[in-house]
């Protein structure tokens, strides 16, 4: 994808579309075999996996507590009671289900977007400007990705507890605002992705350095920014460590609407289903508009990984 | 520096239609910008992430030497008393050791389940699309959800899991109750959320394997199978590697799936589940609320982390070194071509091996290209050389 992309870039878009035609007529090799029935039929079984959960989840929903507690499918369909459990949690005050899918969007909102721009900042600079000690900070970078900073835990706490930020969302959101890995991510990217040339033709144009980041770099890196950006807002969205600790469930977060479930519903199964599949619904529906983009960044991202 | 600009262009006032001044200044400034502008770009990660990422870790270590507790803050400088005494509770040990259970189960099937998906994937598909986003699916759901789901597949009594276990005959496994299953169970809530991710990285390097290396392969007499180890197994080591390296730092700091299993949330009665993060919650905010052990338990369980990487690193890197599967093929290819040259020199011709590329599949990334054609007096010993290093 990203030779193709350079092609375009350097060869004009009729090359890169004859250069991705020849590479998809290559005669022999894997991805050119044609699959039999029993791939099919495997990959049925490995999707049927991969969505029975969500799918049990409604089944249970739709039940009630106790012919869940006596059968294991205590339906094969689910319907419409689901609503209603949908309508407990929703409305029930101990849950502040509105709050926290406000808080959960203004999270995952403001962190994909600042960590898209700082690292597309810090890796347009690593990947293409120089600079002394360029090569050592990057090595830093690098090296954090493998640090589990998640076991700063305790000080970050205490100082979040210190300026007041206990359970104020500010205290998840601030350190989600950059990751090693968007940095690592967009430099790989950048240096690929942007030739030397477009920059300097906006410096010769008397763009300044920041003018030139802005329409030059910035419009380059967009297909990768928008796969760190939905990256970034799924582990936010699907967070859960450091906000259990950091928040309350007066102001919380959708992974702490299942907490609050399991600790005030524990037995009501059907209710705390409900609630699940709620608190999955958001993502599931972005998905469904988004998951082509995101299967393609995963995999442009693995292979320079 | 900028006051002093305007002054500057005053000497070469001369008479010339140079305008003056505003270039000066303009460049100076210009120049400025190429110096300062990359720091000033890459230093809102560098600053964010000190307060927020590397603070905290160092200042671990300072709160790992105080008595500190949740309620009454910072107190008496212990040494390494914390350490001692977390070394000293056996529920730390089993936290260490449920960890591990726990890693094993999740990574090594993870790992085989994720490259048979990817090689399925990868092949002539229609809806490619589809079955890709088909497997990533359970990545947008949270470990929570996924734990409260699974915690209800896995139930001791009338769970989902047990009916399909007795329907082959098997009695039911107590998922709460029973050490190891436990760590199955959750085990397979990892599994179940990353198994999609990993597979499409997967997918992601097969595509990148030079096609060439299985038109030889095909040319060899080789089958799918025997494509799949010898070619593309080889090939997508590297990103193996990778893939073993993040879920190792990942699969060491289990947390959400132990908090949501049970009713309890802490691992179970006799703490059978407790991950050592769970455990540094509890320390810290659960039973104890003992600051300063909880900061003696992360830096532990940091050092084994590091440790485990270490050791992976080491591992994998003495298979790379090794890469014994790509050997066979190359020594049988190596015994045909010498075949074919030998009977060439004995006619007495110059060699003319029939599939040039054939040894491919044995490269391995950085080592040289097998030479094309062997000379018929080059050893009779190579072959047995190869041997020795698969029988190893």
């Amino acid at each position: 994808m990203s030779s193709v992309a350079v092609t375009a870039q350097t060869a004009g878009r009729g090359a890169a579309r004859a250069a991705a035609k020849r590479r998809r007529r290559v005669p022999i090799g894997g991805s050119a075999r044609r699959a039999g029935r029993l791939t099919y039929f495997l990959l049925a079984a490995v999707l049927l996996i991969s969505i029975f959960p969500l799918y049990y989840t409604l089944l249970l929903g739709s039940s009630d507590p106790v012919s869940i507690a006596q059968n294991p499918v205590p339906q094969w369909l689910p319907d419409l009671s689901l609503f209603q459990q949908f309508q407990t949690v929703i409305t029930d005050s101990n849950i502040n289900f509105w709050k926290a899918l406000w808080n959960s969007t203004l999270i995952g909102v403001l962190s994909s977007v600042s960590v898209v721009f700082f690292s597309t900042l810090a890796g347009y600079s690593f990947a293409k400007l120089n600079f002394r000690g360029r090569g050592p900070l990057l090595v830093f970078v690098i090296a954090t990705m493998a640090v589990p900073v998640q076991l700063g835990i305790i000080p970050l706490y205490i100082l979040m507890s210190e300026i007041g930020w206990y359970g104020q969302v500010q205290a998840v959101i601030v350190p989600g605002l950059v990751t090693a890995f968007g940095v690592f991510w967009m430099t790989q990217y950048l240096s690929e992705a942007l030739p030397y040339e477009l920059i300097e033709a906006a410096r010769v144009d008397g763009a300044s350095m920041f003018r030139t980041f802005w329409s030059v770099a910035m419009p380059a890196a967009l297909p990768a920014a928008a796969m760190l950006g939905l990256f970034q807002f799924v582990q936010q969205w699907t967070n859960f460590f450091w906000p259990s600790i950091i928040l309350t469930s007066e102001n919380p977060t959708l992974p702490l609407v299942v907490q609050s479930l399991r600790d005030n519903y524990f037995v009501d199964y059907s209710l705390v289903m409900g609630g699940v599949f709620l608190v999955t619904l958001p993502l599931l529906v972005l998905f469904f508009f988004i998951g082509r983009q995101l299967v393609a960044g995963i995999m442009a991202g693995a292979v320079k990984g | 520096m900028a006051l002093l600009s305007p002054t500057k262009p005053a000497h070469a006032r001369g008479g010339t239609d140079r305008p003056p001044r505003r270039v000066g200044f303009s460049q100076r400034l210009g120049r400025l910008d190429v110096k300062v502008s990359p720091y000033l770009y890459i230093s809102p990660f560098f600053l964010l992430f000190a307060v927020v990422g590397l603070f905290p870790l160092a200042y671990t270590a300072v709160v790992s030497v105080y008595e500190w507790n949740l309620l009454g803050g910072q107190g008496e400088f212990v040494g390494m008393q914390n350490y001692i005494d977390v070394l000293g509770q056996p529920t730390f040990w089993k936290s260490v050791v449920n960890t591990f259970s726990i890693f094993l189960f999740s990574s090594v099937p993870q790992v085989i389940m994720a490259i048979t998906i990817a090689a399925l994937l990868d092949q002539n598909l229609r809806a490619a699309t589809f079955w890709r986003m088909g497997v990533l699916v359970p990545f947008i759901v949270a470990p929570v959800a996924i734990s409260m789901i699974f915690g209800r597949l896995f139930a001791d009594q009338y769970g989902f899991i047990n009916e399909l276990l007795g329907i082959i005959g098997v009695d039911p496994v107590a998922w709460h109750g029973d050490r190891l299953a436990s760590h199955f169970a959750i085990a397979t809530m990892v599994n179940y959320r990353w198994t999609g991710y990993n597979t499409l990285i997967f997918l992601a390097a097969m595509q990148a394997v030079p096609r060439d290396l299985y038109e030889a392969a095909v040319i060899d007499g080789a089958g799918r199978v025997r494509q799949f180890f010898s070619v593309t197994v080889p090939q997508i080591r590297a990103t193996v590697i990778f893939v073993v390296i993040t879920s190792t730092v990942g699969g060491m700091q289990i947390f959400d799936e132990v908090r949501m299993y049970d009713a309890g949330g802490l691992g179970g009665p006799d703490r059978d589940w407790m991950t050592t993060v769970v455990y540094l919650y509890d320390v810290a905010w659960g039973n104890q609320k003992n600051f300063g052990r909880a900061a003696a338990v992360a830096w532990l369980l940091f050092l084994i982390i590091v440790a485990v990487g270490m050791v992976n690193f080491l591992m994998t890197q003495r298979i790379a070194t090794a890469g014994p599967k790509g050997a066979k093929v190359s020594r049988r290819h190596t015994k045909r071509l010498m075949a074919e040259a030998r009977a060439a020199a004995a006619r007495g011709e110059t060699p003319t091996p029939s599939a040039t590329p054939g040894g491919a599949p044995g490269i391995q990334p950085g080592s040289p290209p097998p030479p094309p054609s062997i000379p018929p007096t080059s050893s009779t010993g190579s072959p047995d050389t190869n041997h020795g290093e698969d029988a190893r």
